[in-house]
């Protein structure tokens, strides 16, 4: 056993020295028109060594520190222990709910310009997650590409607005359906696969349709995007400081009040906060409905599913659909809020990102997915001059959660159902 | 209502099941016994669409079903359970019981975001049909907790539960009783009995339990080696001297 660790760790000690050191070591140096290669200097060398070093001893205590780790007192005793009476908790938990609901649609009026602007992508990160949960969390269907929705969302508006000049307003059921849509076609075909060849099948399609938006150049405009996308109107007024389409009224001389710019974000925010929410309710409501949990049995056990009358292609697909058309609703948002979209803006790591907010905040959650996306996007801004280390952060946190608490922050909890005995 | 006709399944080069008929009559409860590894199992995945068989018809009431895939034919109320429980383990008791009945609660989406009545009704319905089958299977009292936390006995017994919601004409029980006490395969006993003759469905039974067999079936295939070696009443088969030879005698 020790022999055997120890010839395990020396071997992970050593795929670290032969792949570190010619990545971090070596150098190309461009000396006029010739490119010499140098060699590493000596802190880099023995960072190189000290890493291997470290490597070497994480691997050969492996089961010690892994063991450690988990006897290390719990982050949430609290969550171990009998859980309240249900229908107080339910009452409580409604409470707190709107109360922070109310809370976040006045906040916006005393803070900076910034936190706002910052505020409305949390919000979209949090439909993004939201409906990711319905695929990832409910259903168990591993979909990492689920930003390709999302591109679909935001192009729809780009392109509709560029060529027919359609308001945020009718682009907003628009771009959700089209990516539901796409979600629809692309899901027939892939989703007899299952797990690992899933996951890697979706990653492919993610990429193909961020790779069709960057090269499709007559329509998309390729890698220089699409600018000009208008900001919402509200009943017809707009935002800006003059007016730019013909027939609307500007929101500050309707009012009397001076222009600010302010204005326009406050109330992108609380656009993106009514969507939130509006998507929030509908997926919780979902997962109360037949088709909700449906997409949990089938995740629980596929073949009992079955054998019980439910259909595997149309269980997975509504899964899917509904998902994508979250994603196509929060693209419009980011659309509209960016005023300028290109193909950089979808990439994997987008995915990544939406997809480590559903496993952080406990997948099939939405409370604990809320939390993780204010975490997941507020905390880099928070930290700037870590962010060359933000995906490593990103990685430990992820390492250190599948550790202690592998169900997510806070794990999606059973609704009580209160049944009358029959006669 | 079920006919199968020289059913024949074939794994490469096993003939797992080889020319095996059966029949069930409505209000019937028929067993089919075997040692391990007869195919008896297989018989029912055959049945209830999990494989194509590589041979032979299965009908029931009247319309070839072979085939077919396996959510078609539980719609048709042939609805199985399985050697092994399979429980939504992390989904509630009663959570288990509406998940079988998502026919019965087949409404489009709209109407049951926005609750119209219709749906609310027959939401009710559901959630009544459930409590009553709890409540039969003395399980009411657990409808919230966790399935997969649920005693062996109780699992095997929500999982009848579960088919029963779903409003079956044929029920196929695949070793009901296996792991079961002496008490608890009593009360099996009477809930299988009480099904044909309260809720009107037939039973196909596997079970390896001997008294329970005798007991309760209107009749009884045995099958050995994936070949049928004798079928008949309880009386019948006792006596028959190739399954004591085979099946009864060594054990
Ligand atoms: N999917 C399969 N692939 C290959 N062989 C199988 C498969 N299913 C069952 N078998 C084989 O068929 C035979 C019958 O199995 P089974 O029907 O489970 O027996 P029983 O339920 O009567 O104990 C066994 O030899 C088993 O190994
Ligand atoms: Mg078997």
């Amino acid at each position: 056993m020790a022999a055997n660790n120890f010839r395990h760790a020396l071997f992970c000690a050593f795929i670290t020295l032969i792949i570190s050191y010619p990545i971090i070591g070596f150098n190309l140096e461009a000396q006029g028109i010739n490119v010499t290669l140098t060699g590493a200097d000596a802190t880099t060398i023995v960072m190189v060594l000290l890493a291997a070093v470290i490597v070497f001893l994480f691997q050969m205590f492996r089961e010690q520190i892994m063991g450690g780790l988990k006897s290390i007192p719990h982050p949430l005793p609290q969550s171990n222990k009998e859980p309240m009476a249900e229908n107080r908790r339910a009452k409580i938990e409604s409470w707190v709910l709107t109360g922070i609901v109310v809370l976040a649609l006045f906040w916006p009026f005393f803070v900076s310009r910034g936190s706002v602007d910052l505020a409305t992508l949390v919000l979209i990160y949090v439909m993004l997650a939201l409906g990711l949960n319905v695929v990832v969390g409910l259903a168990g269907l591993l979909d990492l590409g689920y930003v390709a929705f999302y591109a679909v969302g935001a192009y729809t508006f780009a392109l509709l607005s560029q060529y027919t000049g359609i308001s945020f307003w009718l682009a907003l059921p628009i771009g959700a359906l089209l990516a539901a849509l796409f979600g629809l076609v692309l899901g027939f075909p892939v989703l007899r696969l299952r797990g690992d060849y899933l996951a890697i099948v979706t990653l492919g399609f993610g990429e193909i349709i961020r790779i069709l938006l960057n090269n499709w150049t007559t329509l998309t405009g390729g890698p220089n995007g699409i600018g000009g996308i208008p900001d919402p109107t509200l009943f017809g007024m707009e935002f800006g400081r003059r007016v730019k389409e013909e027939g609307n009224t500007s929101f500050h001389e309707t009012f009397g009040i001076a222009y600010s710019g302010e204005h326009k974000v406050i109330f992108l925010y609380l656009i993106a906060l009514v969507l939130a929410v509006f998507t929030a309710l509908v997926i919780r409501r979902f997962m109360r409905m037949p088709v909700g949990r449906a997409w949990e049995a089938l995740r629980e056990d596929e073949i009992a599913a079955r054998s019980l009358g439910l259909s595997r292609t149309a269980v997975k697909l509504s899964a899917f659909t509904i998902g994508a058309f979250f994603a196509g609703f929060a693209g419009t948002v980011f659309a509209s809020k960016q005023g300028f979209i290109s193909p950089e803006s979808f990439v994997f790591l987008e995915s990544a990102i939406i997809l480590a907010i559903v496993v952080l905040g406990g997948m099939g959650s939405q409370i604990g997915v809320v939390l993780a996306a204010i975490a997941v996007t507020i905390l880099p801004e928070l930290a700037r001059e870590f962010s060359e280390y933000r995906m490593l952060i990103f990685g430990a946190a992820m390492v250190l959660m599948m550790v202690w608490r592998p169900q997510g922050l806070m794990p999606m909890r059973r609704i009580h159902i209160e049944l009358k005995r029959q006669e | 209502m079920l006919e199968v006709q020289n059913l024949s399944m074939r794994f490469g080069g096993l003939l797992a099941v080889d020319e095996v008929s059966l029949d069930v009559q409505e209000h019937e409860i028929v067993s089919i016994i075997g040692p391990n590894g007869a195919g008896k199992t297989t018989v029912f995945n055959c049945m209830s669409g999990f494989y194509k068989p590589t041979g032979g018809k299965i009908l029931f009431e009247g319309k070839e079903v072979q085939g077919k895939p396996d959510y078609k034919i539980s719609r048709l109320g042939m609805v199985r359970t399985f050697q092994h429980v399979r429980l939504f383990s992390q989904m509630t008791v009663v959570e288990n019981l509406l998940v079988a009945q998502h026919r019965h609660l087949n409404t489009n989406l709209i109407s049951g975001l926005i609750k119209t009545p219709s749906y609310r009704t027959k939401e009710q319905k559901s959630l009544d049909r459930a409590a009553y089958w709890l409540d039969r299977v003395g399980l009411l009292d657990l409808a919230n907790r966790e399935a997969g936390n649920l005693a062996y006995g109780q699992q095997r017994r929500l999982e009848i539960a579960r088919c029963m919601v779903t409003e079956p004409k044929l029920l196929m029980l695949d070793e009901p009783a296996a792991g079961l006490n002496p008490a608890e395969t009593k009360e099996l006993n009477q809930l299988i009995i009480s099904l044909k003759e309260d809720y009107n469905v037939s039973v196909v039974l596997i079970e390896h339990d001997m008294s329970l067999v005798m007991d309760i079936s209107d009749r009884i295939n045995v099958i050995n080696q994936g070949r049928p070696l004798a079928s008949g009443t309880p009386e019948e088969i006792r006596q028959n001297d190739d399954v004591i030879k085979a099946y009864l005698g060594e054990a």
